[in-house]
């Protein structure tokens, strides 16, 4: 080894605490960048490869009956390259075992046997129903995971009134489910909520669509304009009852996956970058350190013949080396968080062969990066050795100077301590590397933050559905459109505390040019059972004349208080009329328009009618009333918001365990590395003072208070800064994800904001202590009688 | 290569006398600075024994030894070592504030002859101003013991002077017992008594008849 190398190792070695952070800073900017965009790949393959083999629908409509011969209709529009007919049925279902309702969607198979033309299935275990088996059913996999059914298992269904017993030959995940979610229902509840494939003939006989259908999916020829095809579809299926086509982008499942790939594309971008800027900072402040005090070195080396380049190419390889340390550790750790984070979406995204996927490019550029960060950080450092003049490299240093802070100009100066005073003027000397060292901190802290608000905001979310919106213990829906005294039916039951029933219909709503299908909900104004949110606050009133729009329709809309809407209502004797924006309300949710029940039936001319109602029930009878609803052939299904908000609180808080907990350690990372570095550049700069302090008769207390009141001030500076900066992701987090289905409120609880500091904290005050040893092993003997 | 056992003090045995100024002579590695070391509780001898005042130091508590430096010595260093972020003044008043009984800052200040350049920093000051400032810190705790490491090596004749001048007021005036290590046998003429030291023991003590003034020195 020639001896410029063993200088290198040896100097690496000498400064390894600081190196060991560097390289761990790194390591997780390449974990972080390794994990998201290979887990970000793999969502992305396995869906690719699943929706093209499988063959997801383009497009999606449902309708209330229309004979079969309107498909060919369909198929005759330009761009439809193909259509399918089928019956959809949403149904309440009786599971062994379990008291809730239970919904089920029965989604038809071909009359013929097989695998449908479009959204085929995944078989998982079992086989397709046999032709001729009306009553064979393929279930969803996560229901069948969720009660632990196994093929030959059978359920009950109320199908139009009529009780069968379904038995399960098969168990599959399907391209169009990747996220199962009962209609109405926000959040995927596997065990309330499934879906089961029937024969068609089977589910056609039991839900009166004999040669008739209720549900259409298209799949487009290349170059096919999607909302042209939708408008042309929506205009065949009008007298069918048809509720509005849509295509991938509005179909649920599809959508919330897209939406998590996105992002993890901000994750992959975000997270790294921090570490990266962190990482390129500390080197920055090491090696211009290590230049600094080895001046005379440098000076010696060049008086003694060596170049300027083999000099910038010996403080590059520090550099190289502990940045290369970092990317391999860093890859090692994405393949395993990638692994990690991949069976996370598991959970919620029912996609087969469903693997992590490393590609080769994804290290390399990893690799690149954190070199370029490095380099680009040590610029400066490297610039200096390589013009320092080797006359001049054998002078000492000029000596720092000082002068009173403005602060102190202003005589507050006066409240401070002598040692208080060389805190505040060392960090003021420094501006820049204090404010760097302290915004490194705060990235830590805004990592906790950012990483937090996804709890919090569905703390939030939840608190405003339970607390402002839905209310209700249950709520159900009648097959079809009832005359009021079905509320009174219900209330008579046992157990039924307050019944509140509603009207709600599909609607098409425009103005000008532009329109939006939605759902147009008729509400007892002075109900308690469901209200409408308006933002994080309060409910809003329901207007008694007009419609109240949620905000995020009326923008899609770009109407306010006041303009005028076409409502061309999609069921029934489909009345259009012109009716005017009463009110604005700030949803979470959907994009829905609200009335008050009476206005909706003038609005529809058919006083009286309502679609369900919500319930408030006793918990102590709620078991016998699920049982007698579910004989009640008018109800179609009984949805439990509050149970199916709890189940997937339950389903997530793994998931957001395991990412806070990945997040609290890169955060210690960034926090300890940033406090460790300062710390150890502090002593070794200072190291003289502290001596001196202490040969004067400071105590060794005293003395670290000197050293511990910079880091204190540092970190207290961070963690304001921190908490904005996590604030400002979090609202770019939750603005990059926001669309027409939901909105994440950006809602970062106190107790966030005060875990995210203690964990900086903690880990700062950890790696002080560490630094703190030193002060206590100061050797003041020799301190003093070197001149630095 | 394995471990050399050194011997830096080897026998040595003196007292030093209340108020007296003593000059500690002798080479590099002659075992001086180690002695000054010692006698200030800033390092462990490996045997033998250091009473303050008829009390024995106790090495093994470095919390007494805090106090000792504390309480009782004063320390001028080759290199001044003042605290490069803290004024002239800050810089005595960072030892004043833990004394028990100190000379105000301003007060030591006036004493090396530094009242006009109290609110300047390290980096605005001469190597002789930096080396009063230090003084100043050093005797503004009121020490009984004074002990300075080659005060004047970094400094020039004629900054020198002034700074030994300093040295010997503050002796004179407040009695403080100095004692100061040198490789410069001229300043050996300040002392009540000069030992000089040869291979870590003391090879000789010679009491000085009449101190010469700091001005009648010459080197």
């Amino acid at each position: 080894m020639r001896a410029i190398h063993r200088k290198l190792w040896r100097d690496l070695w000498h400064m390894r605490g600081q190196a060991l952070a560097i390289v761990l800073l790194v390591a997780c900017a390449t974990m972080t960048f390794v994990g998201a965009v290979s887990t970000r790949r793999s969502l992305q393959v396995s869906r690719g490869h699943y929706y093209d083999r499988n063959r997801l629908a383009d497009a999606w409509a449902s309708l209330r009956r229309a004979p079969e011969d309107v498909a060919e209709e369909v198929l005759r529009i330009p761009g439809v390259a193909e259509v399918e007919t089928r019956v959809v049925a949403e149904v309440q279902l009786s599971v062994t075992g379990f008291p809730d309702p239970v919904v089920g969607r029965l989604v038809s198979l071909p009359a013929g046997g097989g695998q449908p033309g479009m959204n085929r299935l995944h078989l998982r275990s079992g086989r397709l129903p046999e032709p001729g088996r009306a009553r064979e059913v393929v279930a969803g996999e996560a229901f069948v995971k969720a009660h632990r059914l196994r093929p030959g298992d059978r359920v009950g269904a109320v199908i139009h009134g009529r009780r069968q017993d379904l038995t399960i030959v098969g168990v599959a995940l399907s391209p169009e489910y990747v996220f199962q979610a009962r209609t109405g229902a926000v959040m995927p509840d596997d065990k309330r909520f499934g879906v089961f494939w029937m024969p068609r003939d089977g589910l056609a006989a039991a839900a009166d669509m004999d040669g008739a259908f209720d549900d259409i999916t298209l799949r487009l020829s290349r170059g096919a304009s999607e909302p042209a095809v939708i408008a042309a579809v929506d205009r065949v299926l009008a007298p069918y009852g048809g509720t509005g086509a849509y295509g991938r982008d509005r179909h649920m499942p599809t959508r919330y996956l897209s939406d998590e790939i996105k992002q993890l594309r901000g994750t992959a971008i975000v997270v790294p970058s921090i570490f990266l800027g962190v990482a390129a900072f500390l080197l920055n402040v090491l090696v211009g350190r290590v230049v600094a005090t080895q001046r005379e070195q440098v000076g010696v080396l060049k008086a003694f013949g060596w170049g300027n380049g083999a000099i910038g190419l010996h403080y590059a390889w520090m550099v190289l080396v502990m940045v290369l340390a970092g990317t391999a550790l860093g890859i090692a750790g994405g393949v395993w968080l990638g692994r990690a984070m991949t069976a996370q979406y598991t959970i919620f995204y029912r996609l087969p062969v469903f693997e992590h996927e490393l590609e080769t490019w994804v290290p390399a550029v990893a690799a690149a990066l954190s070199v370029a960060a490095g380099l680009l950080g040590v610029a400066g450092a490297l610039a200096r050795a390589v013009r320092l003049p080797p006359a001049e490299a054998m002078r000492p240093a000029a000596p720092a100077s000082f002068h009173a802070t403005p602060m102190e100009r202003l005589g507050i100066g006066r409240l401070l301590s002598p040692a208080g005073r060389m805190v505040v003027r060392n960090l003021g000397r420094r501006p820049v590397r204090s404010l760097l060292s302290s915004l490194g901190i705060a990235f830590a802290v805004a990592i906790l933050v950012t990483g937090m608000f996804f709890g919090d905001a569905m703390d939030a979310f939840i608190d405003v559905q339970f607390r402002l919106s839905d209310r209700s213990d249950a709520s159900v829906a009648f097959t079809a459109p009832l005359p009021a005294d079905a509320a009174l039916e219900l209330r008579r039951q046992d157990g039924v505390l307050r019944v509140e029933p509603y009207r709600a219909v599909g609607v098409r709503m425009s103005a000008g040019p532009r329109a939006a299908h939605t759902a147009l909900l008729g509400l007892d104004p002075g109900g308690e059972l469901r209200r409408v949110a308006d933002g994080l606050e309060g409910p809003a009133a329901i207007p008694d004349a007009g419609v109240m729009l949620s905000r995020r329709l009326a923008q899609n809309l770009s109407v306010g208080v006041g303009d005028r809407v076409t409502v061309e209502v999609l069921e029934g004797r489909r009345p259009v009329r012109e009716v005017t924006v009463s009110a604005l309300a700030d949803e979470l949710l959907g994009t829905s328009a609200y009335t008050s029940l009476p206005a909706l039936a003038r609005l529809l001319d058919e006083p009286g009618s309502i679609s369900g109602a919500f319930l408030a029930v006793d918990p102590t009878a709620e078991e016998g009333l699920w049982r007698r609803l579910r004989e009640m052939p008018k109800v179609a299904a009984i949805g439990q918001a509050k149970a199916e908000l709890e189940a997937f609180r339950t389903m997530s808080a793994e998931f957001l365990l395991f990412f806070a907990s990945v997040l609290v350690v890169l955060a210690s990372v960034i926090a300890g590395g940033v406090v460790y570095n300062a710390a150890r550049i502090t002593f070794a700069e200072r190291s003289r003072e502290l001596a001196t302090l202490r040969v004067v008769g400071l105590t060794r207390a005293e003395v670290s208070s000197v050293l511990l009141g910079e880091l204190a001030v540092l970190v207290a500076l961070a963690i304001p800064m921190g908490w904005l900066i996590g604030y400002g992701l979090a609202t770019l987090t939750a603005g990059s994800v926001e669309s027409d289905l939901y909105r994440i409120p950006v809602v970062v609880s106190r107790a966030s904001y005060a875990w995210s500091a203690l964990v900086v904290v903690a880990a700062a005050v950890a790696v002080a202590l560490l630094v703190r040893r030193r002060v206590d092993r100061l050797d003041l003997v020799s301190v003093l009688k070197t001149r630095e | 290569m394995g471990e050399v056992e050194v011997a830096a003090l080897r026998g040595v045995d003196i007292d030093l006398r209340d108020g007296e100024m003593v000059v500690l002579l002798g080479p590099s590695g002659s075992g001086k600075s180690t002695l000054l070391n010692l006698l200030g509780g800033l390092d462990r001898p490996t045997e033998g024994t250091l009473e303050y005042r008829g009390t024995r130091l106790l090495f093994d508590d470095d919390a007494s030894l805090t106090r000792y430096r504390r309480d009782c010595v004063g320390f001028v260093f080759q290199f001044y070592n003042l605290i490069p972020s803290l004024t002239a003044r800050e810089n005595v008043a960072i030892v004043t504030e833990i004394a028990r009984d100190p000379l105000p800052p301003e007060d030591a200040l006036g004493l090396v002859g530094l009242g006009g350049r109290m609110d300047h920093f390290p980096s605005q000051l001469s190597g002789g101003e930096q080396q009063r400032v230090a003084i100043a810190r050093a005797v503004a705790k009121r020490p009984d013991l004074l002990l300075c490491d080659e005060p004047t090596g970094a400094l020039d004749v004629s900054t020198g002077k002034v700074v030994l001048e300093v040295l010997d007021r503050v002796n004179r005036e407040l009695g403080t017992t100095t004692a100061i290590i040198t490789h410069n046998a001229a300043i050996g003429g300040l002392a009540d008594r000069v030992m000089t030291m040869h291979d870590g023991s003391i090879a000789r003590v010679a009491e000085n008849a009449r101190r010469m003034g700091p001005d009648e020195v010459t080197w």
